[in-house]
C-alpha cells in the first residue's frame, strides 16, 4: 500500500446561521479517510448528506471545524483545515483540481481562456495549454464554434464540459469531482468516464460525487457512506 | 503564484489604529500583502475601509501601529518614516492610486496622452515620441481608441474616464496599486468591461492590489483574500471564496445574505 496522498482525520463541520437566531447545522462529524495515487473514493449518501461540503472542505472553500485535512504536496505535508490563505491558494494551483457543480462564469471571457487558465497556474506553458484545452473541449463534444465565445450564454450541459475541461487539464496529483456527469447525456458520460480512468492509471487520487449508478459503478475504487459520519444536532 | 511563494510580503500592517478624536476610524488591522495577491477589503459606508486605505497608503499617519513596504531595493520601511524623495518615487512609480471618481485621478486640463505620459516624465523619460508610443500602447491596452489621444478626459465618459485613471497609473509599471471603489458610480456593463479589464492586468503585470469596494461581486472576481471590516475593525478574513461561501461572523453572513440575485 502506497502513501495516501490525501487524508481526512476526524473531520468534523456545522454551520452557524446567527441570521436564525445562531441555528446550528450539524453536517459531518468524525470522518476518516485515506486516498491513496490511483484510487477514485466515491462518496456515497443522499442528498443533504453533507458529501459536498466534505469535498469543499478540501478545497479550502468549506472551513473544516474540527479534524486535519492532509495533503501531500511534492514532499510536504499540508493541513488544509489550518494553512494559510496563501498556501491554500498555491496548493489549488499545483496540488488540487476540483470540477464545480457549476461553472462560475466570468464577463467577457472566452471558454478557451477559461480552460486555458487552470493549466498555466499548475505552471504548463502557453502553447502546451492551448493544445491541452482544445483536445479536451474536443473530446468532451464542445462544438469549436463556441470556444472563442464567453460561456455564459452557454447550455447548462455545455458550461458543465467546460468546467470539466478546466478541472482536468492540469496532472493535479489530487481531483475533487462533484457530479461531474449530472447534466450530460450518455456519449459525454462515457467520455467523463474515460477522461477519469485515464487520471486514476495516471496515479492521480481522486474523491468524488456521483448521481448515475453506471458512472459510479464503472469509476469507483471504492464507495464511502457518509451518513456514516452524519454529525448529531447540538 | 509559485515563485510568490518564497517572497517576502510587499506590505505589512501591523495593529495600524486611527482615532478622530474620540471617534475610532479604524482599529488594530493586521495583514501582508504579498506580490501577486490582491486582497479586497469589504464592509459598508462608515466601516473604515477608507480610512484604512488612505492609512495603508500613507496619506494619513495611523494613531498606532505601522505599515511597512519593501522597497525595489529588497529593504522593508516603515511608510511614516520615508524621506519626502522616496514617498514621493513610491507614488509616482512604485504605486497606483485608482480613485473612485476619475477626476480625482485624472488631470482634467490636459489631454489623455499628456495623463499618461506625466507618470512616465516623472521617472526620467524625456523622449516625447517614445513617451507618445508607450501612451499610445497603454491607451489601446484598456481600450481606448488610440485615435483619441490628444482628446481631454473632459470629452470621455465615465467608463473611458476611469480606464484612462487605470492606464495613468500602470503605465510606471509599479508593484502596488491601491483601489477605491473603482466601479462604483459606473453603469453594470460598463463596470463588467472594466472588471474584466483590471483582472486581466493584475493578472498578466503581477500586481499586488488593495481593492476597497462594498460590492461583494467586485471582491469576488479581482481578489483572492478578503478582509471584512465593521465598526473600524477587520472582523473576518480568509480566502474571498471561502468567506464568501461560508462566512462565519454574523455581519458577513448578513452581508452575503444580502446580496439580490438577479
Amino acid at each position: 500500500m502506497t502513501a495516501p496522498l490525501l487524508a481526512l482525520d476526524s473531520l468534523a463541520k456545522s454551520f452557524t446561521m446567527h441570521l436564525q437566531g445562531g441555528l446550528v447545522i450539524p453536517v459531518v462529524a468524525g470522518i476518516s479517510l485515506d486516498v491513496a495515487a490511483g484510487e477514485c473514493v466515491v462518496l456515497g449518501g443522499p442528498s443533504g448528506a453533507g458529501k459536498s461540503s466534505v469535498l469543499k472542505m478540501i478545497y479550502g472553500n468549506y472551513r473544516a471545524d474540527g479534524g486535519a485535512i492532509r495533503v501531500i504536496d511534492r514532499n510536504e505535508t499540508v493541513d488544509v483545515a489550518t494553512a494559510a490563505p496563501r498556501r491554500v491558494m498555491a496548493l489549488r494551483c499545483t496540488t488540487i483540481g476540483y470540477v464545480s457543480q457549476f461553472l462560475r462564469v466570468i464577463p467577457r471571457v472566452p471558454a478557451l481562456a477559461v480552460v486555458e487558465e487552470a493549466a498555466t497556474a499548475f505552471g504548463l506553458g502557453r502553447e502546451e495549454a492551448q493544445a491541452r484545452a482544445r483536445r479536451l473541449l474536443a473530446l468532451l463534444n464542445v462544438p469549436e464554434r463556441l470556444w472563442s465565445l464567453p460561456p455564459a450564454t452557454f447550455s447548462g450541459g455545455e458550461q458543465q464540459r467546460v468546467n470539466i475541461a478546466r478541472g482536468f487539464i492540469a496532472d493535479h496529483p489530487i481531483l475533487l469531482l462533484d457530479e461531474p456527469t449530472a447534466s450530460l447525456d450518455a456519449k459525454n458520460r462515457a467520455a467523463v468516464v474515460e477522461l477519469i480512468e485515464a487520471k486514476k492509471a495516471a496515479g492521480t487520487a481522486i474523491v468524488g460525487i456521483f448521481h448515475d449508478d453506471d458512472v459510479r459503478e464503472r469509476v469507483a475504487t471504492r464507495i464511502v457512506d457518509v451518513t456514516r459520519f452524519a454529525a448529531s444536532a447540538a | 503564484m509559485t515563485n510568490a511563494m518564497t517572497d517576502a510580503p510587499l506590505l505589512t500592517a501591523e495593529a495600524v489604529t486611527k482615532f478622530y478624536g474620540a471617534r475610532i476610524g479604524c482599529r488594530d488591522v493586521g495583514f501582508e500583502l504579498y506580490p501577486g495577491e490582491v486582497l479586497a477589503v469589504v464592509g459598508e459606508s462608515g466601516s473604515g475601509k477608507s480610512t484604512l486605505l488612505k492609512l495603508l497608503s500613507g496619506q494619513l499617519a495611523p494613531s498606532d501601529g505601522r505599515v511597512l513596504y519593501r522597497m525595489r531595493d529588497g529593504v522593508t520601511r516603515d511608510i511614516l518614516t520615508l524621506s519626502e524623495a522616496e514617498r514621493r518615487f513610491l507614488f509616482r512609480t512604485d504605486w497606483g492610486f485608482v480613485h473612485q471618481h476619475a477626476e480625482q485621478g485624472l488631470r482634467m486640463g490636459v489631454s489623455a496622452g499628456a495623463n499618461v505620459g506625466e507618470r512616465l516624465m516623472a521617472v526620467g523619460w524625456r523622449h516625447y515620441g517614445k513617451i507618445r508610443t508607450e501612451a499610445e500602447t497603454w491607451l489601446e491596452r484598456v481600450e481606448i481608441d488610440a485615435g483619441r489621444i490628444d482628446e481631454r478626459p473632459t470629452a470621455y465618459s465615465g467608463g473611458m474616464r476611469q480606464r484612462l485613471q487605470i492606464a495613468r497609473n500602470l503605465v510606471t509599471a509599479p508593484r502596488l496599486v491601491f483601489m477605491d471603489e473603482p466601479t462604483g458610480g459606473l453603469d453594470v456593463s460598463v463596470q463588467a468591461r472594466l472588471l474584466d479589464l483590471v483582472r486581466g492586468l493584475v493578472a498578466d503585470l503581477g500586481l499586488a492590489a488593495i481593492v476597497v469596494t462594498h460590492d461583494l461581486a467586485v471582491a469576488r472576481l479581482l481578489s483572492h483574500r478578503i478582509l471584512v471590516m465593521k465598526d473600524g475593525r477587520a472582523i473576518e478574513t480568509g480566502l474571498t471564496d471561502q468567506v464568501l461561501d461560508d462566512p462565519r461572523e454574523p455581519y458577513t453572513q448578513l452581508l452575503v445574505s444580502s446580496i439580490l440575485q438577479p
